[in-house]
């Protein structure tokens, strides 16, 4: 039982990462109906800036907010300068637009930092918590706490403030928005920012667990897709959920299953994938859209 | 999609009036490559050569990628996976079964034609984003399932499975390389027959219908879900015979050669040769060869950082590759002809 609640925890602890992917994901789906293949990678760039700065001798919180200005900031560019000149083409051209963001973040990363693995601190101490006889690793439960203070902030900015209240706007109606004034063009650059921070707060939690190098998000990015469509890609309470469902099951399935293992987590992944998308392609909490042709 | 449909304008135009050139023109620059090919071996070094080989190989996956992403518009970001069963499937029948290597070639075609065929079933149901989504996942999920220890035993593991280079048959006064080159060249000149040949007619025009609009192809009497899963197959038919080919030209086969990024540079290869044309396949195809080769100098990273800059530019400027650029100069100069001769 014991281990069965510690296969549990870890699992909560990936998948707040899984979660905070899928969100971002799901952000940027919902405002353009595109799925950001780059995802990963801009997360990845972004916790190496990190590690730079903490290197550089810059303690981990200050490092921490510099770097989501950063991530921030660089998904704003992104936005303007990358997507939006193909933002209304067919969906190959941007398809193949986000494949080569995604390649060229990784090269990237991989020209200025190299392809060595490199360690990745822990803003957590290091001894263990124990409950019971269930031995808990202080950075699972402080990476679920940040996972959730991110994912609470989120909710109430677009809940509770009107600049969140014109983003859900602009994604849900952008011809009504724009009459109202909503500068719907800023509001997407500001929601691929929102997502790129969010990513980075993943890349940072995931990185010291399986340490940093230029493809340490393929897996991970993965998982969120298979969480995001699980949850359903139009809803992002429905990514959070899915998440957590998809991090646990993960671990009870490399545990508990003997033929899987840990060798065919992301078979798992891709398992799930085709799964949702075939017997249920709006997942759980999204919406069934319907196409007029 | 509509500026990536491949013209089929009216290459004859003016050829009346026009010499042998004109006439034939594109039939005898085919032809003189075509002897070029036959010509480069004896010409340049053996690495070369074995360069060439590899590249004849990806030019028959690049038409397979082509054929289902350019002609009928089903995104596929995992193509590596069926690049890899044919390289496995040549592979364990040479190593394991002892047969001989040119056999092996149309089992792999087959053994992917079956598992692309299923694997197109259900993607029928998955339209471009979510079709790229799962075949995403298929391309970063391979190299674990080649590595799966309850397969170990036909596939090597992790250590893969060592070939050995056949030489040339009947005496011929050829190296293994220059054997190879020949093989490589004939299955991808044949390749490219039948390709051409499914891709001018009836079914090539059903496949580009139900690219350009669905529900119009459907409503003409196209049976939609059979070519679409069809197409899926033998697009990987044609990947599968590239994987064997590959295979045999590099005697080695390990899971991590077929990693998501080989999928990716198949889309490299495509997008750059052209979206819907044959001829770009060879050309994409000598563009994921040789530029790696030319960038590596710089740094191990150069290469990968060129096709993505190439991805999202041949998106903004070039949608129709390198051969929708040559199309477009050919048409300016015969316009100009055309002009010159009415003046």
């Amino acid at each position: 039982m014991d281990a069965f609640l510690q296969q549990v925890v870890a699992g909560l602890a990936t998948g707040g990462i899984y979660a905070s992917v899928a969100l971002a994901l799901v952000m940027i789906y919902q405002a353009t109906e595109h799925v950001n293949f780059a995802q990963g990678e801009m997360a990845m760039f972004s916790t190496y800036i990190a590690w730079s700065l903490v290197n550089a001798g810059l303690p981990y919180w200050v490092a921490f907010v510099a770097t989501l200005a950063f991530s921030f900031v660089a998904g704003v560019l992104v936005e303007r300068l990358i997507v939006r000149p193909v933002e209304d083409a067919p969906v190959l051209t941007v398809v193949v637009v986000f494949i080569g963001l995604l390649v060229f973040f990784n090269s990237l990363a991989g020209w200025i930092f190299s392809y060595l693995i490199k360690p990745f601190p822990s803003p957590f101490p290091v001894t263990p918590l124990k409950v019971g006889s269930v031995v808990l690793s202080m950075h699972s439960i402080g990476s679920i706490a940040v996972t959730l203070v991110v994912l609470t902030l989120l909710f109430l900015f677009f809940r509770y403030t009107s600049l969140g209240l014109a983003m859900r706007a602009a994604a849900q109606n952008p011809v009504s928005s724009r009459l109202v004034g909503i500068r719907v063009g800023w509001m997407l650059a500001l929601g691929w920012g929102l997502a790129g921070a969010v990513g980075a707060v993943a890349g940072m939690m995931v990185a010291p667990v399986v340490f940093l190098e230029p493809n340490m998000m393929s897996g991970i990015l993965l998982y969120a897709f298979a969480a995001a469509l699980l949850g359903g890609i139009t809803s992002p309470g429905g990514a959070v959920v899915g998440g957590f469902t998809v991090g646990v099951l993960e671990n009870l399935i490399g545990t508990y299953v003997p033929f899987v293992g840990n060798e065919l987590k992301l078979t798992v992944a891709l398992v799930i994938i085709i799964g949702v998308l075939v017997v249920r392609p709006s997942g759980f909490f999204g919406q069934v859209i319907v196409k007029r042709v | 999609m509509d500026r990536t449909t491949a013209s089929q304008g009216n290459p004859a135009a003016g050829a009346a009036r026009g010499g042998l050139f004109a006439r034939h023109g594109s039939a005898l620059l085919l032809l003189a490559v075509i002897v070029l090919a036959c010509a480069a071996p004896f010409l340049i070094s053996n690495y070369r050569i074995f360069q060439l080989t590899l590249a004849f190989g990806y030019a028959v996956a690049l038409l397979g990628l082509n054929m289902l992403t350019g002609y009928n518009g089903q995104i596929s970001l995992g193509h590596g996976a069926f690049f890899a069963i044919g390289a496995y499937v040549t592979a364990v029948l040479i190593d394991k079964a002892g047969m001989h290597y040119a056999l092996t070639i149309p089992i792999a075609g087959v053994v992917c034609l079956a598992v692309g065929f299923l694997f197109g079933l259900p993607a029928l149901r998955l339209e471009g984003l979510y079709l790229a989504l799962a075949t995403f996942a298929l391309g970063l999920a391979v190299p674990q399932l080649l590595k799966y220890k309850y397969i170990e035993e036909w596939t090597g593991g992790v250590q893969g499975i060592v070939l050995i280079k056949p030489n040339a048959p009947f005496g011929l006064p050829l190296n293994p390389d220059q054997w190879l080159y020949f093989v490589s060249l004939f299955v991808m000149l044949v390749m490219f027959w039948a390709g051409y040949n499914i891709l001018r007619g009836r079914v090539g025009r059903a496949m580009v219908a139900i690219r350009d609009h669905h529900t119009a192809a459907e409503t003409m009497g196209i049976n939609t879900a059979l070519y679409k899963s069809l197409t899926f197959g033998v697009s990987a038919l044609y990947t599968g015979v590239a994987g064997a080919l590959s295979a045999i030209a590099i005697q080695f086969v390990a899971p991590d050669s077929f990693n998501i990024f080989l999928s990716i540079s198949f889309l490299v290869g495509v997008v750059v040769g052209g979206l819907a044309s044959i001829g770009g396949a060879v050309f994409g195809a000598l563009f994921i060869v040789f530029i790696p080769n030319i960038a590596e100098g710089i740094s191990k990273a150069a290469p990968w950082a060129i096709y993505g800059v190439m991805l999202i530019l041949c998106m903004y400027v070039l949608p129709t590759g390198v051969m929708g650029l040559a199309r477009i100069g050919m048409y300016r100069l015969r316009a100009r002809r055309l002009r010159g001769k009415r003046a």
